[in-house]
């Protein structure tokens, strides 16, 4: 029962954006401008601009070694740009460390999977949760009556969010015993859980098979539209990216080769000449 | 209640605080009705402070998952502190129980606000890093109260450090004499109070684990990357493990210290820190009543060995050896997930 998906249908973007037509009032969510970082002699990425729509579900691709996961963790602030200037919601992010950013709107999920391996699915929720449902310490400890209120509401926004996946029913396994592509469903619903204005997801069909692949895609559609969040996400499975995918950016050795609709970077020949190489002149 | 009973880790809470209680009701029949050696009797309040050493610590390791090997200092910290407050407040409060419950929260209070300070710094450290500064930690605080005078008259308290400069009045009594520590202790600590403390301290350490803090404190050590992705403060999180755990052991250390007529620092050096973390590896990390059990047993074990004198050390070390393999031997795992259902999921908490 695929969700008939009209692609941006319901999207109000900037002119300045990846997809320059649909041009509404709205401010960008995310804005990059000039955004760059050296490790050491290497430019890793370097003169990144990119803006997102307040809804708009972009792709970020390019070859193995880009830079895509580095822009990632530059817009989470797990490094710190060398250069340019990253605007959230108008509001600069220079200076703020990854949970602020967290706090800012930005969730985020890992190419390589981090979950609390340890802790139950319902418990990596809640921990998603943590800024959701606040109470302090001492109320934890001595269980005065908001601590009861406030668990009780985490428990059941758990549930819900879980229910996106269909996977209440696992709720009380640990995280870490659960099959490979349901720890990636969980990834990203913890990241919903800290009630994010953008979403970052590194390749979230990573490691799934056709079938669960078009699941996710039907399902990353079905976040969007529901919590109204915008979506940046890398991807190497081209039919999820230029299925879904209203915008796409392509990076090469850290530099933008390309911005535009899956039509316009299918056609593109510096993309296709990025992933296959020139063709030799006969 | 049958929703909270459901819950594996409040199944798993009400055990403990079961055995607990427990063991108090026996031991304390068993020593009333005189059939309790007196050897034995009088470690009943060591091993309620050790227990709560094991379970403290067990907080920052299991919990926290930071390796800390100064554990011993804290101890070493409530320890003074807390029988300096309980000499000085000798006339103050003269019910004894009283006392002793003020002597605890100041010596709960200082170790708390050392384990403050010593973690700005430490806990930036990560792994083996941490270890050996925690160490060092331990080794500082033992040299500090080598050399340390604190003597009380009239006018209040005098602190002097390397040589006693306290000039005290006629009535002055000098409480810490440096290395002779503080002798003339009454003892005021009590098996009960140990029991209560050991109680509190669970209470803490359950509710703590099962709340918003204790699940920020267990996704850090799970994750640390993921912890922040998602807004956790690491700094503050393992600070609170840290602090909590540091003010519990300036409680143990204050409880241990008046069930002796006089302490010195030596007694909490290296090993003692070490014993409390094999008092926790051994019941298994972040498992509360395994520490509790390795605690006692451990604490009781070379007593109980004397009778082999000169060897028992190292028999002490043997079955040390042989229980670690024992446990770990998966044929005996298999067998005890067969004889206690739902002990086999449980025992990811490892």
């Amino acid at each position: 029962m695929a969700k008939e998906f009209v692609k941006g249908k319901m999207v109000p973007v900037p002119s300045t954006s990846i997809i320059p037509e649909r041009d509404l009032d709205k401010t960008p969510i995310l804005e990059c401008r000039h955004l760059g970082i050296d490790f050491g002699g290497l430019r890793a990425v370097d003169d990144f601009n990119l803006i997102l729509g307040r809804t708009e579900i972009a792709g970020l691709i390019g070859p193995n070694g880009a830079g895509k996961t580095t822009v990632f963790n530059l817009l989470t602030k797990v490094y710190h740009p060398t250069r340019g200037t990253i605007l959230l919601d108008g509001m600069d992010t220079a200076g703020k460390t990854t949970p602020q950013i967290n706090r800012m709107g930005i969730a985020r999920t890992f190419q390589n999977i981090r979950l609390f391996n340890n802790l139950s699915v319902e418990d990596n929720v809640k921990i998603g949760l943590h800024n959701q449902e606040p109470y302090s310490a001492a109320t934890g400890i001595f269980r005065l009556p908001k601590y009861w209120r406030q668990e009780k509401a985490s428990h059941e926004r758990a549930l819900e969010l879980l229910s996106i996946f269909d996977m209440q029913d696992m709720a009380d396994t640990p995280a870490g015993s659960l099959p490979y592509g349901a720890q990636r469903r969980l990834e990203i619903v913890r990241a919903l859980a800290t009630n994010p204005s953008l979403l970052l997801l590194d390749e979230p069909a990573a490691g799934m098979n056709p079938s669960e692949t078009g699941e996710l895609m039907e399902n990353i559609v079905k976040i969007r539209d529901t919590f109204q969040i915008a979506v940046l996400l890398i991807e190497h499975d081209m039919r999820l990216v230029m299925g879904i995918c209203e915008g796409i950016c392509v990076l090469n050795f850290g530099r933008i080769i390309a911005k535009g609709t899956s039509d316009e970077i299918q056609a593109n020949p510096t993309v296709i000449e990025a992933y296959l190489g020139r063709k030799k002149e006969a | 209640m049958k929703k909270l009973w459901k819950n594996k880790t409040t199944r798993k809470s009400f055990v403990t605080y079961a055995f607990v209680v427990l063991a108090y009701v026996i031991l304390q029949s068993i020593a009333a009705g005189g059939g309790m050696k007196s050897s034995l009797k009088g470690m009943l309040v060591p091993i309620c402070a050790y227990v709560v050493m094991a379970i403290s610590l067990n907080l920052v390791v299991g919990i926290s998952g930071e390796l800390s090997l100064g554990h011993a200092g804290f101890m070493s910290v409530g320890a003074f502190t807390g029988v300096t407050a309980a000499i000085a407040l000798q006339n103050a409060i003269p019910n004894a129980p009283l006392r002793l419950v003020v002597a605890m929260v100041v010596g709960a209070v200082f170790a708390g606000i050392v384990g403050f300070l010593i973690g700005i710094p430490v806990l930036r450290l990560k792994g083996d890093y941490l270890a050996i500064v925690t160490l060092a930690f331990g080794e500082i605080i033992k040299s500090i109260f080598n050399n340390l005078y604190v003597g009380m008259d009239g006018k209040g308290l005098h602190i002097s450090l390397l040589e006693d400069k306290t000039h005290l009045m006629e009535d002055g009594r000098l409480i810490i004499a440096g290395p002779m520590g503080i002798g003339g202790i009454q003892k005021i600590a009590t098996f009960t109070a140990g029991f209560i403390l050991i109680l509190v301290c669970l209470f803490v350490i359950f509710n703590l684990v099962n709340s918003r803090s204790g699940r920020a404190i267990m996704a850090i050590r799970d994750n640390r990357i993921a912890a922040e992705s998602v807004g956790i403060s690491v700094t503050k999180y393992k600070m609170m493990a840290f602090v909590i755990s540091a003010a519990m052991a300036g409680a143990a250390g204050t409880l241990f210290a008046l069930n002796y007529s006089t302490v010195v620092a030596n007694k909490f050096d290296f090993n003692t820190s070490i014993l409390v973390l094999v008092f926790v590896v051994f019941g298994g990390l972040g498992n509360m009543l395994g520490s509790i059990i390795a605690a006692a047993v451990l604490t009781v074990l070379p007593e109980a060995l004397r009778g082999f004198a000169t060897y028992r050390m190292l028999i002490y070390a043997i079955v040390l050896v042989l229980v670690m393999l024992a446990t770990n031997s998966p044929r005996l795992k298999a067998l005890l997930a067969r004889l206690v259902p739902g002990r086999k999921e449980e025992g990811t908490d490892g």
